[in-house]
């Protein structure tokens, strides 16, 4: 049983690679749903399989197994391997739980501050535009829709670049975009595996967003360079560059970029089955190694409690 | 000379492209520089339509120039919005996921791929505007 429990355990560590394999294979819309629902069998089966060896430590704790109405001890492998594993499990559940929840009500907070500070400012047709010296622009979901853009975001591109900014954040919100980020945020706080796969559906959000605006444009060269531009004007209003660690591999600016300056992504049924079925097979392993070890840790308790032989 | 594609695009969109043109030139401009700025094929009287509707709104004042008008954006008073917004935004350490922005910070490496992948596009910068 403890066995089953801790591979659900380690396969989110495989998810991260694959995922960006994924991206460069599938389409961006592709690889943005295959991966987030990837994710979430994973989180749901490693946050099972940590309950699951919690309740088993706790069942070997004598006022818990009274509690539980236990009359025979609960058979499991040695205490030696038991209680640690409990003890490691509790820690990062607990763990777990609290940055979710503060990651959870973070976002949420940003949100409602962005939203409100739209609400206040009168709109065109879904543009609003806020005076500020820092080029910015992000989409904001919720009723109605809005593409929030800085007056400097604005003004470092040129006319055709801003039709494709627009474009882009109006795919942002039709996509619903954001429930992808909610849950990759939220995911990555269940598990530390899960953690690098964030930012790759960060990434595959934006691609599947840069290829919508590159065809409401009809020009690829102009997305990018729209892109490319919004990025260095960015960088030059905050050169201190907050919180930033140099990274040895490229950030997600040039990668899509050189992306919208290669051929428009093609549908490869070959490479997506592989995708897919790869992924499903770290879904499958994950939620089956879980279930039965739910299934036997809830067997195991039943014979404890004489209810069924064993 | 009005292309189809444009005419038949929502209202909504044509207007936030209006006011950001607005926006970006930082003077006010009148229905044919609005026109010519867009470059987008619309038809002036459909500019023309599109700038009344805003005014009526509110979002863009006008004041006269020979015949006609000239129109520009209405300031935010004393800019709060934008002060509330960044320190807002900038609370959080991990901006980056709580809103799809459009662009991510760029390391100095990313800057030099990025200059180099597009070099002859970003040496003609967009008119300089209003900065």
């Amino acid at each position: 049983m403890i066995l089953l429990l801790t591979v659900p355990l380690l396969v989110p560590f495989v998810l991260g690679p694959l995922a960006r394999r994924c991206l460069d294979r599938l389409t961006p819309v592709a690889a943005l749903w295959s991966v987030t629902l990837a994710l979430v069998v994973l989180a749901g089966a490693s946050v099972a399989a940590l309950g699951a060896l919690v309740l088993t430590g706790l069942l070997k704790v004598p006022l818990f197994a009274g509690l539980g109405d236990l009359v025979h001890p609960l058979r499991t492998a040695s205490d030696l391997v038991v209680l640690p594993a409990a003890a490691a499990a509790t820690g990062a559940l607990t763990l777990g739980a609290w940055t979710v929840v503060r990651s959870a009500a973070r976002q949420l907070r940003a949100f409602r501050s962005a939203r409100s500070q739209a609400d206040r400012r009168p709109t065109a047709g879904d543009l609003c535009v806020i005076e500020s010296p820092h080029p910015d622009a992000y989409a904001l979901p919720g009723r109605p829709h809005r593409i929030v853009v800085t007056t400097a975001m604005l003004r470092s591109l040129g006319a055709d670049e801003r039709e494709a900014l627009f474009a882009h954040e109006r795919a942002h919100n039709a996509g619903g975009h954001h429930r992808f980020l909610v849950v990759a945020e939220l995911a990555a706080h269940c598990h530390p595996g899960l953690r690098p796969v964030r930012a790759t559906v960060a990434l595959a959000a934006e691609r599947a967003a840069d290829e919508a605006a590159a065809v409401a444009v009809g020009d690829r060269r102009l997305t990018a360079r729209a892109i490319a531009r919004a990025a260095l004007a960015a960088g030059e209003a905050r050169p201190e560059r907050p919180g930033f660690t140099p990274a040895a591999t490229t950030g997600p600016v040039p990668r899509r970029v050189a992306a919208l300056l290669a051929a428009a992504p093609r549908h490869r049924p070959r490479a997506a089955a592989w995708a897919a079925l790869l992924l499903t097979a770290c879904a499958a392993v994950s939620a089956g190694t879980s279930g039965a070890g739910v299934v036997s840790f809830h067997h195991e308790v039943e014979v404890a409690q004489g209810e069924e032989a064993r | 000379m009005s292309s189809d594609k444009d005419e038949r695009r929502p209202a909504g969109e044509l207007e936030a492209s209006v006011l950001a043109a607005l926006w970006a030139a930082g003077v006010p401009l009148t229905p044919g520089r609005v026109q010519s700025e867009l470059d987008s094929g619309l038809a002036r009287t459909t500019v023309t339509t599109i700038l009344s509707r805003l005014h009526e709104k509110g979002i863009v004042g006008r004041e006269r120039l020979g015949r006609g008008y000239a129109y520009f954006p209405v300031q935010d008073p004393h800019g709060l919005t934008a002060r509330r917004m960044h320190t807002e935004l900038d609370r959080d350490d991990d901006r980056e996921t709580a809103l799809a922005r459009f662009v991510a910070q760029l390391s100095p490496d990313d800057e030099r791929l990025l200059r180099d992948l597009l070099e002859p596009d970003l040496g003609a910068r967009p008119e300089p505007g209003g900065e």
